[in-house]
C-alpha cells in the first residue's frame, strides 16, 4: 500500500474519533462520566429488585403484609433478612414493594413535568411576546413560593367533594396518580424554561426559516424542527427531576399527606421510624438510605447525561 | 429605581392575591368543614339547626361571596380565629413567624459560611481532587432527604450520644433555647448546603475565567487577593440571585425540620392546622409564609443592585 493510501486509511479510522456519528460521540463522552455508568447501573438494579417483589415473596413464602406476631421489631435473621418491623412484616419485602411505589411515581411524575414543561416550554419559546412573558412569569411564581405547604394543601383535598364517589376517591390508585398530579403540579418549570430556551435559539436558524419559507405550519415545524433538536434538554432535566420528584413524594409521604398505609412507600415508611428510634432504629436507615441512594443515583446520571449529550464538551 | 421597585412590588401584590384565591378555594375542598363537626360533635343538632348555622357562619353563600367577605374583612385588619386555639390567627403566627425566621437565618448563614470556603476550595483548580470533593459533598447534600437527615441526627446526638434534646422548644432562658435549636438549625443547615455549594462553586469558577482575573494574576497580585478582591463580588451575583429564588425552598425545608424537631415556627403551624381541620390559621399562615417568601425575593433584586452597579432598572 502506498504512502498516501495509508494516510487516507488512518484519516478514515481517526475520523471516527473526533467526530464519529452523534450516538457514538454520546457513548464516548458518557463512559467519561463512571460515576453515571454506575449510577445507571445502581437504577436498573433497585428497579428490577422492585420489579421482582412478588417473585421474592414466593421464594420466602410469605408476603409482605404477613404478619410474624413472634418477632415484631425482630433484627435480622434467616427467614428475616433485614428483619421485622414494629408490626411483625418483614422489611425487605416491605422495602421492595415501596420501592415499586416509590420509583413507580418518581419515574410517571418525572415523565408528566417533562411532558408539561416541553409542551409550555414550545409554546413560550415559539409564540413569544405575551404568551411567553405569561408562562415565564408563572414559572417563576411556582419556584419562588413556599411550595411544600401548598402541595400539603392540595393533598389534603377531599376528592368527594369534587365529585368522586367514595370508593373511587379512596382507591389506593387514586391516591397513587393524585401524588403523581401533584408533584407534577410544580416539577415542570425547569424543563419549561430549558425548553424555551432551546427553542428561541433554534427557530432563528436557517432550516427553520427555509422550512418555514416552504410553507410549513407552526406545528408542523415544531414537531418535525424543532423538538428532535430540543430532546437533549428534556432527557438531561427528566433525569435530574426524577430525584426531586423522589424527594417531594417522599417527604409528602412522610409527613402522612402522600402515599398512603398500608401501600407501603420508603417515605411514609418513615413515618413511624421517629418513634422506634429507641427500639428499631433500622427500620429509620434503610427506606432513608434507599431514598438517598436513588436520588443521588438520578441525580449523577442527569449530570453525566448532560455533559454527554452536550457536543460542546468536547474538550478532553 | 422606584419605578422598578414599585412594579415588583405590583406585581408581588397580585402572585399573593392570586395564592388566597387558590388557597381559599382548595380549603373549601378539605375534609371536616366547620358545620360537618359540629353535627359530629352534637347529635341532636337537625336539618333546621344546620340550615341556620350554615347562614349564621355566612356557609350558605357561593364560593365567590364567601371569598369577597373573608378578604374585605381581613384587608380591614380582622383574619379571623383559630379553632385550635381559640385565639386571633395574628397572635399565634407572629411569634411563630420569629421562631422560623431565627431558624432559616441560623441555618442559611451556617451554610453559606461552610459554602464559602468549600467552593473557593473546588474553584482553585475545577476537575481537580479538591474539586471531585466538594462536587461529590455537594450531590449527596441535595439528594439526602431532609426529614430522614433529620432522623439521623436524632439519632447520633439523642439517642446514641444523649447531648442534645430530639425536640422541643426549651423553656427558659437562651441556653435552654441554644441547645433545642442545635439539632434543627444542624439539619436545616445540611439539607441546604449541597445547593449552596453547587451555586457558589459554578460561579466562583465562572469568575475566575474573566480577562480581568488573568491580568490581576499577572501583575503579581497573591492568590487570596485574586479570589478574595476580584472575583469573589462578581461570583456573589448568581449566587446570590439562585439563594432568592430558594427562600421558598429553604422554607419548605423548614417545614419538614420544625415538624420533626417539634420547633414551633410557621411551617409547623401550617401543617398541624391543616391536619387539624384548622382553615383559616392554614390559609393566613400559608399567605403569611408567601408574603415573607416574596419580601425575601425582593430584597435579594436590591441586594442584586447593590452588588452589581451595571445592573440598570427598567
Amino acid at each position: 500500500m502506498s504512502d498516501s493510501g495509508l494516510r487516507l486509511a488512518a484519516e478514515a479510522r481517526g475520523a471516527a474519533r473526533p467526530g464519529g456519528s452523534p450516538s457514538q460521540a454520546f457513548l464516548r463522552r458518557f463512559r467519561r462520566h463512571p460515576l453515571a455508568l454506575v449510577s445507571l447501573l445502581v437504577l436498573l438494579l433497585l428497579g428490577a429488585a422492585s420489579a421482582s417483589a412478588p417473585l421474592v415473596e414466593q421464594a420466602f413464602g410469605f408476603t409482605a403484609e404477613d404478619i410474624d406476631l413472634l418477632a415484631r421489631s425482630a433484627p435480622p435473621s434467616a427467614k428475616h433478612p433485614l428483619g421485622t418491623d414494629e408490626l411483625g412484616r418483614d422489611l425487605l419485602l416491605r422495602l421492595l414493594h415501596g420501592g415499586r411505589v416509590s420509583l413507580l411515581v418518581g419515574l410517571s411524575a418525572a415523565l408528566v413535568s417533562a411532558t408539561i414543561g416541553t409542551a409550555l416550554g414550545l409554546l413560550a419559546g415559539y409564540l413569544g411576546g405575551r404568551v411567553d412573558a405569561l408562562l415565564m412569569r408563572l414559572a417563576d411564581s411556582v419556584i419562588a413560593l413556599p411550595l411544600l405547604p401548598l402541595l400539603i394543601v392540595l393533598a389534603a383535598v377531599d376528592l368527594t367533594k369534587l365529585g368522586l364517589s367514595p370508593e373511587l376517591a379512596n382507591a389506593s390508585s387514586t391516591n397513587l396518580w393524585r401524588i403523581v398530579l401533584i408533584v407534577s403540579l410544580v416539577g415542570w418549570t425547569t424543563t419549561a424554561r430549558l425548553v424555551r430556551g432551546t427553542v428561541l435559539s433554534l427557530r432563528a436558524r436557517e432550516y427553520v426559516r427555509a422550512a418555514e419559507a416552504l410553507g410549513a405550519g407552526p406545528a408542523r415545524i415544531l414537531w418535525r424542527h424543532i423538538l428532535p433538536n430540543a430532546l437533549s434538554p428534556v432527557i438531561v432535566a427528566t433525569t435530574l427531576s426524577i430525584g426531586n420528584v423522589i424527594l417531594l413524594e417522599s417527604v409528602l409521604s412522610f409527613l402522612g399527606l402522600g402515599i398512603q398505609p398500608p401501600l407501603p412507600s420508603w417515605g411514609n415508611m418513615l413515618t413511624g421510624a421517629q418513634e422506634t428510634l429507641w427500639s428499631a432504629p433500622m427500620l429509620a436507615v434503610w427506606p432513608g438510605l434507599l431514598i438517598f441512594v436513588t436520588v443521588i443515583a438520578a441525580n449523577f446520571l442527569g449530570d453525566g447525561l448532560q455533559d454527554a449529550l452536550d457536543p460542546r464538551t468536547e474538550r478532553r | 429605581m422606584t419605578a422598578y421597585l414599585a412594579r415588583r412590588l405590583a406585581e408581588s401584590l397580585v402572585v399573593l392575591f392570586l395564592m388566597s384565591v387558590v388557597v381559599y378555594a382548595l380549603i373549601g375542598l378539605m375534609p371536616g368543614d366547620p358545620i360537618d363537626l359540629m353535627i359530629t360533635a352534637d347529635p341532636n343538632l337537625t336539618q333546621q339547626d344546620v340550615a341556620r348555622l350554615k347562614a349564621l357562619y355566612g356557609l350558605d353563600e357561593p364560593l365567590h361571596e364567601r371569598y369577597w367577605n373573608w378578604l374585605t374583612a381581613a384587608l380591614s385588619g380582622d383574619l379571623g380565629y383559630s379553632r385550635l386555639f381559640a385565639r386571633p390567627v395574628e397572635e399565634i403566627l407572629l411569634p411563630r413567624l420569629g421562631n422560623t425566621l431565627l431558624l432559616m437565618g441560623l441555618a442559611f448563614a451556617a451554610a453559606a459560611l461552610i459554602a464559602l470556603p468549600g467552593a473557593m476550595l473546588a474553584a482553585r483548580r475545577p476537575g481537580g481532587a479538591a474539586d471531585g470533593a466538594v462536587n461529590l459533598a455537594a450531590f449527596a447534600g441535595i439528594s439526602l432527604p431532609p426529614f430522614w437527615l433529620a432522623i439521623l441526627l436524632i439519632m447520633l446526638f439523642s439517642v446514641t450520644l444523649g447531648w442534645l434534646p430530639a425536640g422541643g422548644m426549651g423553656e427558659g432562658g437562651v441556653v435552654a433555647t441554644a441547645t433545642h435549636l442545635a439539632l434543627p438549625v444542624l439539619a436545616l443547615t445540611l439539607a441546604s448546603v449541597g445547593g449552596h455549594l453547587r451555586y457558589l462553586r459554578a460561579s466562583l469558577i465562572e469568575a475566575l475565567r474573566a480577562d480581568h482575573i488573568r491580568t490581576a494574576r499577572a501583575k503579581g497580585l497573591s492568590e487570596p487577593q485574586v479570589v478574595w478582591g476580584h472575583a469573589l463580588r462578581n461570583a456573589l451575583i448568581p449566587y446570590v440571585t439562585i439563594l432568592a429564588l430558594d427562600f421558598g425552598t429553604l422554607f419548605s425545608g423548614a417545614l419538614v425540620t420544625e415538624t420533626i424537631f417539634g420547633w414551633l415556627g410557621m411551617g409547623k403551624t401550617i401543617y398541624d392546622a391543616i391536619l387539624g381541620n384548622d382553615y383559616n390559621l392554614a390559609l393566613v399562615g400559608l399567605l403569611l409564609a408567601t408574603a415573607t417568601v416574596l419580601l425575601a425575593n425582593l430584597l435579594a433584586d436590591l441586594a442584586y443592585a447593590w452588588l452589581d452597579p451595571r445592573v440598570s432598572y427598567r
